[in-house]
């Protein structure tokens, strides 16, 4: 029998483009105070850890055993887990079978990048398949705008509704003291006339590149109320995958199978029928403006084709139906191996109404998710109703 | 902060050598490229013609069970400009920009590669518009899809 989980604290540094005071292990270990530190617990107090970032960013390998003293896994166990941009929800996930299971009551995900310290353009091609796909690689914003273009071409979506979503995220981190690029004043405008990457995607259509860390523990029903006043109980926590190769899913953003597949799954674990009703909020990866107008049609939050529509309704806004990041997103913070495990605890902050200056008023359910390329995702829902 | 008390930090560089097994599917594949102008996909039971070719349908999670020319003609199944420089991970140097880069779907293929196209005007470029392999002289290919220079749009007179 599976043990009922919840979310129960959360820290993060604060995220910025480079933070040269502080070694990877000494900014590890701010985000793991600050997650502690919110229930006054120690690192004795949390039974096994697992980490996570992209280990090509900073060209350290093993960084499991270069953190163990930083985040207290000495004699514990400690697991590592390195896939790509879902790494931080993927290792939330893991921590949340470790204690559902039932071999752990406590468990401390730990996601980091430090992308001032290696070059991200470079060790982003092995990311390609070596025999097929590096000879003729564009990078993540090649990559990227390529299929954008066929999200743009079905769903009619513009420039102006893109650069909307840009502006929601800037405004939104402006209110986070996490965040890293906070533009309380950034206008529709200025994101149009912003530097051309690669067409149709600006400048500010793209998330920037941050060093950051982030934590979060998870522990046991018997735990859970004790640890935290208002737990975020784990309804949902599912990953899929899709085909291999980058080309192989024809519609791509326009059509994200591993995103529509683990709706699928997640949403009937957690008993969601009408995701605009049903969450009170949403954190999830975006990793461009044109991605998230795609993500609210491959979410169910609106018809195909209508991601556009549904920014021009302010549904997605602060004060619209389904607050989507208010935290600002991965447009405004990216920390690669923490951005997907920020989400998370994003989420579980707004279900615990510990978000401070960005909550939104009486969240009882949330959602997060993780972006693998279009080829994995992850979904979490997280709620204050134990299942 | 003055210098005395800023903190360091340690520049280091690190070369990696590596020599990838091809394995047999990209090997027949990457011959046939290389010698014949050829472009063998590989089909399911099913009838998914997969290109790289592999040895397991994912749609199907079946063997794939037949070799399939497919192309050289091809259409685009997306497309973008790329302005931002970008290191080739094949010569090490940045590729200049701006080039075109898209998604390129072999005639009887069903899935796509990225690969370079020779056009850097996006109001030229749709997705749909056939595009055809410029080839590399025989005597300069290596076995790769390097080998095919980029794609050039025909535009329909």
């Amino acid at each position: 029998m599976r043990k009922t989980v919840a979310a129960v604290a959360t820290g993060q540094t604060d995220h910025v483009s480079r933070r040269l005071d502080v070694g990877i292990p000494e900014l590890v270990r701010e985000a793991v105070d600050r997650c502690l530190e919110t229930r006054e617990l120690a690192l004795a107090d949390v039974d096994a850890l697992v980490v996570g970032n992209m280990e090509m960013f900073e060209g350290i390998n093993l960084v499991d055993h270069w953190l163990v003293d930083a985040i207290g896994a000495a004699g514990k166990p400690l697991w590592k887990l390195n896939n790509g941009g879902t790494v931080g929800s993927s290792i939330a996930i893991c921590a949340y079978y470790l204690v559902a299971s039932g071999y752990h009551r406590r468990v401390l995900a730990v996601g980091f990048e430090k992308q001032s310290e290696g070059s991200t353009q470079s060790a982003i091609t092995t990311v390609g398949d070596p025999v097929w796909e590096r000879a003729v690689m564009a990078g993540a914003i090649g990559n990227f705008a390529a299929m954008t273009s066929v999200y743009v071409d079905e769903s009619g979506v513009t420039p102006e509704q893109a650069a909307k979503v840009a502006v929601k995220a800037r405004r939104n981190a402006a209110r986070n003291p996490h965040a890293h690029l906070k533009m309380p004043n950034l206008t529709v405008e200025e994101v149009l006339a912003s530097d051309m990457l690669a067409y149709p995607v600006r400048k500010l259509d793209f998330c920037p590149s941050s060093d950051g860390a982030c934590a979060v523990l998870f522990a046991a029903e018997e735990d859970a109320s004790l640890l935290s006043p208002r737990p975020a109980w784990i309804h949902a926590a599912v990953t899929a995958h899709d085909q291999q190769y980058m080309g192989d899913s024809p519609k791509r953003l326009a059509e994200m199978r591993s995103l529509i597949e683990a709706r699928r799954r997640g949403y009937a674990q957690a008993g969601i029928e009408d995701p605009v009703r049903d969450f009170d909020v949403a954190e999830i990866y975006e990793p461009a403006t044109y991605a998230e107008l795609a993500m609210y049609e491959c979410l169910g939050f609106c018809e195909k084709g209508g991601g556009g529509r549904f920014i021009d309704a302010g549904v997605p806004e602060m004060d619209g139906a389904l607050p989507v990041n208010p935290s600002g997103g991965v447009l405004s913070t990216n920390p690669v191996g923490a951005t997907a495990l920020i989400r998370v605890a994003e989420a579980a902050k707004q279900v615990m109404d510990e978000a401070g200056d960005h909550q939104v008023p009486n969240v009882k359910r949330a959602l997060a998710t993780g972006y693998g390329g279009n080829a994995w995702t992850d979904l979490l829902v997280l709620s204050t109703e134990k299942p | 902060m003055t210098a005395a008390d800023e903190p360091l930090r340690l520049a280091q560089q690190i070369t990696l050598h590596y020599r990838f097994a091809a394995g047999t599917f990209a090997s027949t594949f990457f011959r046939a490229l290389k010698e014949e102008q050829r472009l063998l996909a590989r089909a399911c039971p099913n009838g998914h013609v997969l290109l790289p070719p592999r040895p397991v349908c994912g749609l199907c999670n079946l063997a794939t069970s037949e070799w399939v020319e497919v192309g050289p003609n091809a259409s685009l199944g997306g497309f973008t400009v790329v302005y931002v420089p970008f290191i080739d991970p094949m010569t090490g140097v940045g590729r200049p920009v701006p080039y075109g880069f898209g998604l390129v779907r072999f005639d009887g293929a069903d899935t796509n590669i990225y690969h370079l196209v020779d056009e850097t005007d996006p109001a030229k470029l749709r997705i749909g518009l056939p595009v055809e392999p410029v080839w590399r002289e025989p005597e300069e290919r290596i076995g790769s899809f390097a080998d095919i220079r980029w794609f050039r749009p025909v535009y329909s007179a």
